[in-house]
């Protein structure tokens, strides 16, 4: 067993090696030169030449790739050129909306995605299957910037049951900040419900052919038991997978709905960062989004490695 | 494929009316779009500004937007660019991701460097991947493109080795390489054409969200320049004008969602209709 957490332990290590190689060299495609970017338009080329020197970015590609490996690999993800601060200390400012976000995203999303799944697998073909298949597909198919919008527009602005936008004032209360993410979290919850759904239902599916459930039946046990107990508990395992996965994509992949409600998140901060090329914001961002979502997965792989003795070999 | 396979698709195929409708409401988008002078019924740029954010009407059944704009026109033409981009988008990634998924599920030694690559890309979320390409490259048409067709091709890598590892073991395989048949040969007709079914369901979805990222990317003001009518620019401009005008934002969402549900209720016909093990449990 420890070995195959060694050997996952290993292949995350590769997988976050090949994302912050990626991320060096597709930044060094970017057009101009970074410090004359940082410098901004009215620095003399000797100015632009002293700090290409202290970024040791005068040095040839391949000796600046190993040099900030290293600091990578030590924890240092450099300083924005913006917000004049180390960028780990940026992200970690920006990390509390983000976090309960992703939270209160999943949160609904698993608890419209689960039942629904469960449900249309149970009466699979039947009318409330296509409906809830067709919901999934329509909750998939809406831009959430698109539907933040609408909602913004129909219960903020005109009924004024929620903010408008942002994420409170600085000193307010952590109910009042949590109220601000009711409208956002709504949206990421509808939206991603969709897989959700999509992976319960298959999962059920299987699990609900298998012989041990037809004994269940055989012995008179209770159709609503045999779904809750002996079939939902086998199904469980993919299903939590699909939902660990898609709150670590959410922890990145909401900088769309940070944007339209003026969420101060780590999306946010990306967003900016790109419109400003703020490049070591966008790199260090990258890599700490990576490396969320590889230790997500890896915890999930060592949580069936200890609880499945079939996942095992 | 004769004459008569192509009848047994389809009819297979839009045995679910859900299927056929769907098909019907995307071909009506795309030929709109294409026909966009002839149909439109103003100018998508024409600007008069006495008749700016007026409410949807008999002249203007979309309304217009803050500069007189027919909003109607603009989404007929918009269909133009957004599902261009998403055509696009599909052409590279599928073939992009399946060279190199066949060279994955058919060569062992290209197949850890090539999935290492894959779950590095698949580990940042597809919106965050490809607004830093963006960003990289420059903002246009063509790189949003390209940046898509980079986020989505982990995925039809993905399917394509899949099945490759699957077909590759199986007989008539075997049968080819035996009696002296090119690896090129085996790759191209025999394992090529036994994995079409599953990149084919793939490319519908890829489409749906493509046309979907297309809008974020825009939204987000890293995507296709704003002077460029897109479904997501035209959402993204009329944004502030929301508050007056909800129609600005509401119809070029509409389009959006439909052609995204339509393509994916037609992406889950064909993979009913292609998956054997799902046709039988049927």
């Amino acid at each position: 067993m420890l070995v195959a957490i060694a050997r996952r332990l290993a292949g995350m290590l590769a997988v976050m090696f090949i994302v912050a190689t990626m991320v060096f060299f597709l930044t060094r495609l970017a057009p101009g030169d970074p410090a004359s970017l940082m410098l901004g338009d009215q620095a003399t080329a000797a100015d632009v030449a002293v700090l290409r020197a202290t970024y040791g970015l005068d040095q040839p590609l391949l000796v600046q790739y190993v040099l900030w490996l290293k600091e990578i690999a030590s924890g240092n993800l450099g300083q924005s050129i913006f917000l004049q601060r180390p960028v780990l200390q940026a992200i970690a400012e920006r990390a509390e909306p983000t976090f309960f976000l992703a939270l209160f995203s999943i949160l609904i999303a698993a608890l419209i995605g689960i039942p629904s799944g469960i449900a249309s697998a149970v009466w699979r073909g039947d009318r409330l299957d296509q409906a809830v298949s067709a919901g999934a597909m329509l909750a998939a198919s809406i831009p959430s910037f698109w539907l933040g919008l609408l909602l913004i527009q129909f219960l903020s602005v005109r009924l004024g049951w929620f903010p408008v936008a942002g994420y409170g004032d600085p000193g307010a209360s952590l109910g009042m900040r949590l109220y601000h993410l009711v409208l956002p979290a709504t949206v990421l919850g509808i939206v991603n419900s969709a897989l959700i759904t999509r992976f319960t239902r298959a999962s059920m599916l299987d699990v609900l052919s298998e012989d041990y459930i037809r004994t269940a039946r055989a012995k008179g046990i209770s159709e609503a038991r045999i779904v809750l107990r002996h079939a939902l508990g086998n199904a469980l395992v993919p299903i939590i997978t699909v939902v660990g996965l898609t709150a670590a994509l959410l922890v990145g992949g909401a900088i769309i709905t940070e944007t339209v409600f003026g969420l101060p998140g780590i999306g946010n901060l990306v967003v900016s960062a790109v419109l400003r090329r703020d490049y070591p914001v966008i790199q260090g961002a990258l890599i700490v989004i990576a490396g969320i979502y590889v230790i997500i997965n890896f915890a999930i792989d060592v949580i069936y490695t200890l609880v499945d003795p079939r996942v095992r070999t | 494929m004769d004459l008569a396979g192509i009848v047994l698709f389809f009819r297979r195929l839009f045995r679910r009316k859900l299927v056929l409708f769907a098909t019907l409401v995307l071909a009506l988008i795309v030929v709109l779009a294409v026909l966009a002078p002839l149909v439109a019924p103003y100018s998508p740029t024409g600007m008069r500004v006495a008749n700016r954010l007026k409410p949807p009407s008999g002249i203007n059944w979309f309304g217009t937007d803050e500069f007189g704009r027919d909003v109607l026109s603009r989404i007929i033409y918009g269909g133009r660019a957004s599902l261009g981009i998403g055509m696009a988008v599909v052409i590279a990634s599928m073939l992009a991701g399946t060279t190199l998924g066949l060279l994955a599920g058919y060569f062992r030694t290209l197949d850890g460097i090539i999935m290492r690559m894959v779950d590095a890309m698949m580990s940042l979320p597809d919106i965050l991947l490809a607004i830093f390409l963006v960003a990289v490259l420059g903002a246009s048409a063509g790189n949003v493109v390209l940046a898509l067709a980079i986020v989505y091709t982990p995925r039809v890598v993905r399917v394509v080795r899949g099945s490759t590892l699957v077909v590759r073991e199986l007989p008539f395989v075997e049968a080819a390489r035996t009696i002296g048949v090119s690896t090129w040969r085996i790759l191209t007709r025999h394992i090529l054409l036994n994995v079409a079914s599953p990149i084919l369901v793939q490319a519908t979805f890829i489409f749906a969200y493509a046309v979907l990222a297309e809008a974020g990317l825009s939204f987000l003001g890293a995507g296709v320049p704003p002077e460029i009518p897109t479904w997501g620019t035209m959402i993204a401009t009329g944004q502030q004008y929301a508050d007056q005008a909800v129609w600005v934002v509401l119809f070029p969402g509409l389009a959006i969602v439909l052609s995204a549900l339509c393509l994916q209720l037609l992406g889950d016909g064909l993979r009913d209709m292609l998956d054997p093990k799902l046709r039988k449990a049927l």
